[in-house]
């Protein structure tokens, strides 16, 4: 089975201060770590494990700077067998539409019967690359996925509803799955193979390579447009305890009491 | 702008889900603006009962009944909008931001070529354009979107984000014919339905619920010793279910349990909106995190701000004491 597990590097914003940079069109990046999109580490430890029950390869794909090859040599030492950088000038700012757009132009380029994606990116949280790329592509999809079983071409997948209800579904390969958090055990890369992966070759596609014209990428190619980034405003807030650790705890427990919570 | 809005009902199961009057009374808004009218689009079969729900919180009702229709199919709905849109004509569309929204409107959108924007948290007018709000990084910032020049609009609206007005029109209905091929690629097998676990956490007056601050499985007894003192159960976001450090069923959120205790203590939780949506009815609402901006302390009561590992065990000892 030849797999293409799309990943993006993004920023871990859940524990950092974030502030917004000069121009106000985006966060200021440079304090902060990044690492895997949490679903695609999830999406990408699904294909490794297809991979090892069917055969044939894991190519990897992410549309990003030069640091992005961190996470692309990351899946490479998990087992994934190649890997691919799309980047160009002309791409940035492409909006959710457009990144789906510049993936499809590659993957025209590739053998593939599965496509896996995250279901969401922590960052921008659109939603939608992966249902998009697998209309460019005219290929099925199933969206949210929490489990799958593939049996000659067919596969079977457990979509994820609200309330814990699962919806059970087949469709055919080739197809697109985007995955969602939780479905498997995301393994550690080994020494060893971190070391492989240290000396792969990783391709790079621009737009001449992938075919794409101008006025189809970046912010041109883009239907929606970023205008200004700002802080949620203030509504209703928390009245925030003050003091050390036992008077907030203190304070805390005469709430429960006058509330009558214990 | 003299043209309708769309919007798409989803319901399941016999049920009109909220969102959908959650979205048709945000239309409404963004219609009287403009003078123009609000027209929801409902698929299915044995639709009566659904429409006469409908009627009331719009000006017209487009029905396409079809046995292909029974369960919710991003295939045929596709298919069925696909068609309407382009032949309608409205100026904006909206979809619910759901499980059922985002397996359909973004391959809709790139088939009709339209502009989609997801996840909206609110919509205006900006002269005759239409401006979003959405929110990235996890709701620690939101971002003003404009769309590009297009015949017609979609967007995708996050639960919960807009109240439900009331519903005082009276809709006329029509009947469209579905033109519905067979089925080609997508087969609906079953609903599952959430095991059943050992805690009910939906039913506890206490629920105590960690989130991934809480760094590794050893750790969670740290919690679990301040909910047996309180009396508690204990309960957790997403990630912790993920990593397999507790079973689905604790989990609260959109995905997972929806509870409404007395009192409701987050550790180590940040308050993303889909965790949001399962607690927020809690009578009393307590945060512990170290970071001063997560988003939780903009639905908690009460908050404290620092290390859990340091605050947890001074509170389960202050709450000992004043049981003792
Ligand atoms: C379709 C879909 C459905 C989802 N359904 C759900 C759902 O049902 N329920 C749910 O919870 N999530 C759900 N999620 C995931 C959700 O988007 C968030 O990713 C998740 O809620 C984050 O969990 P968290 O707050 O525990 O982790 P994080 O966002 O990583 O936050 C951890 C928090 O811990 C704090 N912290 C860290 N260390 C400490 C310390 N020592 N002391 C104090 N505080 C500390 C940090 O400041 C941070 O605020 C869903 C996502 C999707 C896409
Ligand atoms: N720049 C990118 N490079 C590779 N994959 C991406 C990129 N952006 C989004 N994706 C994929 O699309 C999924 C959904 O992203 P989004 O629609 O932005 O929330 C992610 O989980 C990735 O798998």
């Amino acid at each position: 089975m030849e797999i293409v597990v799309c990943l993006k590097r993004v920023p871990d914003t859940a524990e950092a201060e974030v502030k917004i940079a000069p121009g106000e069109k985006e966060i200021v990046k440079d304090r902060l770590v990044f690492d895997i999109n949490e679903a695609d580490n999830y999406a990408l430890e699904e294909g490794l494990l297809l991979k090892e029950k069917f055969g044939g390869t894991v190519t990897l794909l992410t549309l990003g700077s030069k640091e992005s090859e961190d996470v692309l040599r990351m899946g490479l030492a998990k087992g994934a067998d190649s890997a691919i950088r799309l980047y160009d000038e002309k791409f940035s700012n492409a909006d959710g539409y457009c990144t789906a757009r510049i993936l499809a132009q590659a993957i025209k380029n590739l053998k593939f019967d599965l496509i896996l994606t995250g279901c969401i990116a922590s960052d921008d949280g659109y939603t939608q690359v992966g249902v998009t790329l697998a209309e460019l592509l005219d290929i099925p999809h199933a969206s949210l996925v929490t489990g799958l079983e593939i049996k000659d071409k067919i596969i079977k997948v457990n979509r994820e509803l609200e309330g814990g209800l699962l919806e059970v579904l087949e469709i055919s390969l080739p197809a697109l799955l985007t995955i969602q958090t939780g479905i498997n055990e995301p393994r550690y890369a080994s020494v060893i193979g971190i070391k492989r992966a240290g000396q792969k070759e990783i391709k790079v596609w621009g737009m001449n390579e992938i075919g794409l014209k101008e006025e189809e990428t970046g912010e041109k190619g883009s239907k929606i447009l970023l205008e200004q980034v700002f802080f949620p405003p203030v509504g209703k807030r928390a009245e925030i305890l003050q003091g050390t650790n036992e008077e907030v705890s203190a304070q805390l427990s005469e709430i429960f009491k006058t509330k009558g919570l214990l | 702008m003299n043209r309708e809005i769309f919007v798409l009902i989803e319901h399941r199961q016999g049920e009109i889900r909220d969102i959908s009057f959650e979205m048709l009374t945000k239309a409404r808004g963004l219609a009287q603006e403009k003078q123009v009218k609000v027209c929801a689009l409902l698929f299915g079969t044995n639709l009566e009962n659904l429409i006469e729900k409908t009627t009331s919180f719009a000006d017209k009702v487009l029905v396409v009944e079809d046995k292909k229709l029974e369960n919710f199919n991003a295939e045929c709905y596709q298919r069925i909008l696909a068609n309407l849109l382009p032949q309608y004509n409205p100026f904006l569309t909206l979809i619910g931001h759901t499980a059922f929204g985002v397996d359909l409107a973004p391959s809709l959108a790139a088939q009709l070529n339209f502009p989609l924007v997801t996840d909206c948290v609110d919509l205006k007018w900006e002269d005759e354009r239409l401006e979003a709000i959405r929110q990235m990084y996890g709701g620690k910032v939101n971002a003003r979107i404009s769309l590009m020049e297009a015949s017609s609009y979609l967007a995708t609206i996050r639960q919960a984000a807009f109240p439900v007005g009331e519903g005082n029109l009276k809709a006329e209905v029509v009947k469209i014919e579905s033109l519905l091929e067979e089925i080609a690629y997508r087969k609906f097998i079953e609903y599952l339905e959430a095991a059943v676990g050992e805690v009910d956490i939906t039913k506890a007056n206490t629920v105590i619920a960690v989130g991934r601050g809480i760094k590794e499985q050893k750790n969670l007894a740290l919690v679990e010793d301040l909910a047996k003192t309180l009396g508690g159960v204990l309960a957790c976001s997403r990630p912790v279910v993920d990593a397999g450090w507790l079973p689905k069923d604790r989990q609260v959120g959109s995905s997972g349990k929806t509870v409404k205790p007395k009192l409701y203590i987050a550790i180590g939780i940040s308050g993303a909106f889909q965790h949001i949506s399962g607690m927020k009815n809690a009578e009393t609402i307590i945060a512990i995190n170290k970071d001063p901006n997560a988003p939780i302390f903009a639905e908690a009561h009460y908050g404290i701000v620092g290390d859990l590992f340091k605050v947890v065990p001074v509170l389960k000892e202050k709450i000992a004491e004043i049981k003792r």
